[in-house]
């Protein structure tokens, strides 16, 4: 890796250029693509922003620490970075598109510097524009870091409002809870699934406990595992666990496999669970012998 | 046997209530206080002047069960069965069941109940006016 020496002259020079020169550069910036995209609305906002950016760059660049993308200066405007990448990817742009905007940004500040100098030979004039290439780029990685987390952030509140969202505990009668699951069961989805379920027990003083897999696609052994465990926890938590909603496809793999269930109180259907369930707490539930003669 | 040598860890207390004896274990159990527990639970069964109707544990104030608690509960319960008595795990907290399963101790053999209420009903002796079911 070659390592890029900035003399402090020149980091001084351009931090002052950049302070000095920042509402051109605002302005010059709010009509390029990535202002003006994301501030529609107003201009005066674009220049705002690119203001701030401006003026954290010059920061940067008076720190010295121009190539560091960590460097304290970017942190006043990681935020304000942050809702513009996030603006421009709720429109559909990619990481890559958005790196590509932030780039156009570097030659009307280029212009403006150029504009500084009266010898275009000046070796000063160089070196300036050397450190504001550098500055740039790392002002895109910046850029494409929020974005990167941004999208992580997603990724993850996601998952969770997945979990969350696919684990409903339901209290189908007085002491009965039950858990429909959805999708395949893996061992995180398991470990919340036990989880929420043994909070209800406890809650709900439930003395039962349905597992409902009508909607897991497969059953292999290592979903059998994760339903025995459960099963066996709501069981030392005092509620007699039943599994139920076994398809007979399911029903078969589960034979093919040689997956001993033996221990585990199943039944066909939700209803058939509950109904194990009623009878077993002596209720009884049956028609009204007068709805017949009532019914309009 | 404990951590602490020169403490000896204070028994836990077994109170019988009529025909049952009622265990409640709170925080750390220490190894040696558990042996004691499961020393004393058969004594008093095999000593007492009346029949022992059943064994209640209540495990309501325990956060951390280890596989060593796990199997001296288990080895209670078989040694309770032996002399001729139920034993019921009662309160367990769900963080606790969990470990346990994880660890694979999921005591088959162990009556549970989900409080202590429920355990003197399932005994069909309870005291309260709730009854036996």
């Amino acid at each position: 890796m070659v390592q890029h020496d900035t003399a402090p002259e020149v980091a001084e020079q351009l931090s002052e250029f950049l302070k000095r020169r920042r509402e051109q550069i605002a302005h010059r910036w709010a009509d390029a693509a990535l202002f003006s995209n994301v501030f529609t609305v107003s201009r005066d906002e674009a220049v705002e922003a690119g203001r701030a950016v401006a003026e954290a760059l010059a920061d940067v660049a008076r720190s010295g620490r121009l190539e560091d993308i960590e460097a304290p200066g970017f942190d006043t405007v990681r935020d304000q970075l942050g809702r513009m990448t996030s603006a421009r990817t709720q429109s559909g742009y990619t990481p890559t598109q958005i790196a590509r905007e932030v780039a156009g940004l570097r030659a009307p500040v280029a212009a403006l510097l150029r504009a500084e100098f009266d010898d275009p030979a000046d070796e000063r004039m160089h070196a300036c524009l050397l450190e504001l290439t550098v500055l740039m780029g790392t002002l895109r990685l910046v850029v494409l870091e929020t974005t990167i987390n941004a999208g992580e952030e997603l990724i993850a509140r996601q998952r969770q409002q997945l979990l969350e969202v696919a684990t409903p505990v339901i209290e189908l009668w007085e002491g009965v809870v039950a858990v429909p699951l959805i999708g395949t069961l893996d061992s995180s989805r398991s470990q919340v699934v036990m989880e929420s379920l043994l909070e209800a027990i406890v809650e709900r003083r439930a003395r039962y406990a349905i597992l409902d897999i009508t909607g897991v696609p497969t059953v292999d052994s290592l979903v059998a595992q994760h339903l025995m465990k459960t099963v066996a926890a709501a069981r030392l938590m005092g509620a007699e666990c039943i599994v139920s909603g076994i398809r007979p496809a399911i029903a078969q793999t589960i034979v093919h496999l040689g997956i001993d269930l033996g221990s585990i109180l199943t039944r066909a259907g939700l209803a058939d669970a509950l109904a194990y369930a009623l009878t077993q707490q002596g209720i009884a539930v049956s028609a009204r012998p007068t709805a017949g003669a009532d019914s309009r | 046997m404990t951590d602490f040598p020169a403490v000896h860890p204070e028994p836990v207390p077994v109170l019988a209530l009529g025909d049952i004896l009622l265990v409640t274990l709170r925080g750390d159990l220490y190894d040696g206080a558990a042996e004691q527990l499961q020393y004393d639970i058969t004594q008093r069964i095999a000593n007492s002047p009346v029949p022992v109707g059943g064994v209640v544990i209540d495990l309501s104030g325990v956060e951390i069960v280890d596989s060593f608690l796990g199997r001296i509960l288990a080895e209670i319960a078989a040694s309770a069965r032996l002399l001729a008595t139920r034993t019921i795990l009662a309160g367990m907290r769900p963080a606790v069941a969990i470990t346990l399963v994880e660890l694979g101790l999921t005591l088959p053999g162990l009556a549970t109940a989900l409080d202590v209420d429920r355990a003197l009903a399932m005994l069909h002796r309870a005291p309260s006016v709730e009854g036996g079911a």
